[in-house]
């Protein structure tokens, strides 16, 4: 069998439509800047005698014009590559690009009922809705839920494992074909070898599913942490605000990379800090939840009596289950001694270790964010209402002003897990990350960029979803401030 | 505004005694002696011999004591080594005496302490690598500010704008790119003989041979030129600019609707003039603040832009130091870290009430 080519026979036919349409968006850009640096404005607005307006066109709408029928036939090729890939689902003819469309079809599936879906009842949909209106939110949240499909449906994109080495396809270019396959394996590797001879394409998936994996919940963990010292900081005010705040100036003006250096060090670990560090910080949700649920029904003790039990029996069984882990004979007896039948889970040490930094490192700069939302929000004349009422402080705080804080801390969430995700690009750049076999973009991105300048396949894919990940994140964190900043 | 300055003074020492406590106690944890004695002595000694091993080096007493010792607030240790007759201690070279040597010899009197990995002080190794991390700092300010405050003058002057959404777009996009990753694509497109723009300025003749950038920084040690210095900077730039652009855009589209900007207009007065007379100055102290908080930041980039590019600097010597277990220099690189930040912090405090008239601490 060949190896592919990018774009197959298909691309014979769509690649000089796409290089006409960059050629023709380039010459308009140009062309745009030219005229306005001329001094020419684009058209304005005419009222004709008989009360009709009409737009004048000048040479600078053309070009802008130009630009958007450039814009809009480049992406009708990508669609074009997409479908082919889909319909078609022949790799010799529709070369690297359209198989790999092919193998992503979950994702397409997923993405076109989602966006359908939520346009059709946008109207009906709050905040989430109004993202629609804003094409880049709409952009963003795209992108999101691209990473977020492919994680889902990992097991059927990815043609091969994230650790299967086969050593003939070391450093083999993309779109190659397996030397000897066995039945039913997939013949290439979309994107190329890696230099131990993993497929690069699937990694990437399964990187996907690495990252999304920790980044959310460990933003969550944050935020759960942030807001339970925020909030009563910045109510209460006095020493409480003065002491935490002193704290967390700490934790912020220490410089990330050598927090990090510090706490996911085998040392470290085998002096079991992080653990000790776990045993605090996750502490925090159960505590939140609990007074969350307390000081709502307060006044209904039998029904709070439960939900706290719940909450207490749940998340404890849930938080020593996380924290202890009886088999392993390396942690310190504290951690040992929560029996193994009552052990639910066991978070291996190196990601707990991961989990618990970028947690560390995150709700110092939440906390601060919510501490100033508060200060705001506690000034306002719903919040002595419910003083005037008799509320307890916890339900205020939690009730009152928390709600109406969401707006600001929505927003600020999206643009966390981006930076939480550049976090654990960074560990793994650094060979700090989850395991050295891990398939996450930034140990990939470390591995690859060895020989860079050599072999740039197996570097690039990682690096572009990551960026296209936080880019999508950031995008739909702006759609939603917009969106949200209009009513 | 002299009590505002001592009070954010006293503050600031009392948060670097703690960070350094906690970088001390972190790097001097039981199994990281252990690790040490075992690459200094024997490495396969016993538990015994270690604990015998770190006692006669220094590393036995209290980790407070030990503390105050790297501090210099407490007097160094000293011991006479039994067999060799020779007196042994913290403050003492080789043939010293306790008499002859300082009994203080710590962070204050100015002694960082030996580097046990590449066996030198710790204040020699680390001076040359902080003036190279200076200049690779220097000129990624000197891109990162300029850039940024134009492109976010020019995003906030007009609001909303096809200029502002195409320029916010870009800064959006320059803030979700790391180093790592923007990097690792400056590579490949710029550095690389085999793929990206150097092949093609070679068969089109522009380019004699070889690439348009170096791809590694290591011969910009001796002598940083355009071409094997710009996509470090570059790299470290684009992560940082993106940051201040936004802030900068903010700040001009706020002062933009002000009242006295109105007036302006209605005056008559050309939008060249109101942004640069008027607007121009009120738009840039908030910038500043951000500017000066960037520093830390930009303290991670320059440890990942200097391992990528393989720069001998301050960051490369952090990441070295950490991996080879060599505290006293680790603990040197995080109180300049440490330092670093703690100053532009005071600075930024400082610089902003001196900026903005509205703020005034009695």
């Amino acid at each position: 069998m060949e190896p592919l080519s990018w774009s197959g026979e298909i691309g014979l036919f769509l690649n000089p439509i796409m290089l006409a349409a960059v050629i023709v968006f380039a010459a308009a850009f140009v062309v745009n800047i030219a005229l306005s640096l001329g001094g020419m404005r684009p058209g304005e607005m005419v009222i004709n005698a008989d009360h009709s307006l009409s737009l004048q066109r000048g040479p600078v709408d053309y070009s802008l014009m130009t630009m958007r029928y450039a814009v809009l036939v480049f992406l009708l090729v990508c669609i074009g590559h997409i479908i082919s890939g889909v319909v078609l689902d022949d790799p010799q003819r529709t070369g690297i690009i359209g198989a790999m469309a092919a193998r992503l079809t979950p994702v397409w599936i997923g993405l076109v009922v989602l966006f359908a879906l939520s346009i059709a009842f946008k109207r009906r949909l709050g905040l989430y809705g109004k993202l629609f209106d804003s094409p880049i939110g709409m952009t963003g949240f795209g992108l999101v839920m691209f990473w977020i499909f492919a994680a889902i449906f990992v097991q059927s994109i990815a043609p091969h494992g994230p650790i299967d080495v086969i050593s003939q396809m070391r450093n083999e270019l993309p779109g190659s074909v397996l030397p000897d396959p066995r039945e039913g394996q997939y013949v290439y590797y979309l994107l190329g070898g890696d230099n131990l001879g993993r497929c690069v394409f699937s990694r990437m998936v399964y990187g996907a599913f690495e990252v999304l994996k920790i980044a959310p919940l460990a933003t969550m963990f944050a935020f759960m942490v942030g807001i339970t010292l925020g909030v009563p900081a910045g109510y209460f005010g006095g020493k409480l605000d003065v002491g935490v705040t002193f704290v967390a100036n700490l934790v912020l003006a220490f410089p990330v990379i050598l927090l990090f250096y510090l706490l996911v060090t085998p040392e470290i670990v085998a002096a079991g800090i992080p653990n000790y560090l776990s045993m605090v910080l996750f502490l925090f949700p159960i505590l939140f939840l609990v007074i969350l649920f307390n000081s709502r029904y307060r006044t209904q003790p039998s029904l709070r009596n439960v939900i706290v039990a719940v909450c207490v029996g749940v998340g404890g069984m849930a938080y020593l289950s996380l924290i202890s882990n009886a088999s392993d004979p390396e942690l310190p007896r504290l951690f040992r001694l929560w029996p193994e039948a009552l052990d639910l889970f066991d978070v291996p040490g190196n990601l707990l270790i991961v989990f618990v930094s970028v947690v560390f490192v995150n709700s110092p700069t939440v906390f601060r964010i919510v501490r100033g939302i508060v200060l705001d929000i506690k000034t306002r004349d719903y919040v002595a209402a419910a003083q005037t009422r008799g509320e307890g402080a916890w339900y205020i705080m939690l009730w009152e002003i928390l709600p109406n804080a969401r707006g600001p801390l929505i927003v600020d969430f999206c643009l966390r897990i981006g930076y939480t995700t550049i976090l654990l690009g960074t560990l793994g750049f650094f060979g700090l990350g989850v395991s050295p076999e891990s398939p996450d973009w930034g140990s990939t991105i470390n591995e690859g960029r060895r020989l860079l300048t050599i072999y740039p396949h197996p570097a690039l894919p990682p690096a572009l979803a990551l960026m296209s990940l936080v880019l999508g994140l950031n995008l739909l964190a702006d759609g939603l401030r917009e969106e949200s900043l209009k009513d | 505004m002299a009590f505002f300055i001592l009070r954010r003074f006293g503050v600031m020492i009392l948060t670097a005694l703690c960070l350094t406590f906690v970088v001390f106690f972190l790097t001097n944890l039981a199994p990281n002696l252990e690790k040490l004695a075992k690459t200094q002595g024997n490495a396969r000694m016993s538990d015994a011999e270690v604990v015998s091993w770190l006692d006669r080096n220094g590393y036995g007493g209290l980790l407070a004591m030990r503390y105050g010792e790297w501090l210099g607030m407490v007097p160094g240790w000293v011991r006479l080594d039994e067999p060799t007759g020779q007196w042994r201690g913290r403050c003492l070279d080789a043939g010293d005496t306790p008499e002859t040597a300082p009994r203080f010899c710590g962070l204050l009197q100015g002694d960082l302490g030996h580097s046990t990995v590449s066996d030198d002080e710790v204040a020699n190794i680390i001076g040359g690598r902080l003036a190279l991390t200076g200049i690779l700092m220097f000129w990624a300010f000197a891109v990162i500010v300029p850039s940024a405050l134009l492109v976010g003058v020019l995003a906030g002057m007009r609001e909303g704008s096809r200029t502002d959404r195409v320029l916010s777009t870009f800064s959006i996009g320059t803030t979700a790119t790391p180093e790592y990753v923007s990097g690792v694509i400056f590579i490949v497109l710029l550095a690389s003989s085999q793929t990206g723009i150097s092949p093609l300025l070679v068969q089109w003749g522009w380019l004699d041979s070889g690439t348009l950038f170096l791809g590694s920084a290591r011969s910009a040690m001796d002598g940083p030129n355009f071409w094997n210095f710009t996509l470090p900077v570059m790299t470290i730039a684009f992560y940082g600019m993106g940051y201040i652009a936004r802030m900068t855009r903010a700040s001009m589209a706020e002062v933009m609707t002000a009242q006295y900007i109105r007036t302006a207009r209605l005056k008559g007065v050309s939008f060249r003039n109101i942004v640069l007379k008027h607007a121009l100055r009120n738009a840039l102290i908030a910038p500043f603040t951000v500017i000066m908080l960037q520093f830390p930041w930009l303290l991670t980039g320059v440890v990942i832009v200097e391992t990528l590019f393989n720069y001998n600097g301050f960051g490369w010597t952090l990441v070295q130091a950490a991996s080879n277990n060599d505290i006293e220099l680790l603990l040197a690189c995080s109180v300049v870290a440490v330092f670093v930040v703690l100053v532009t912090q005071l600075i930024s405090d400082i610089g902003y009430v001196y900026l903005n008239p509205r703020i005034r601490i009695s």
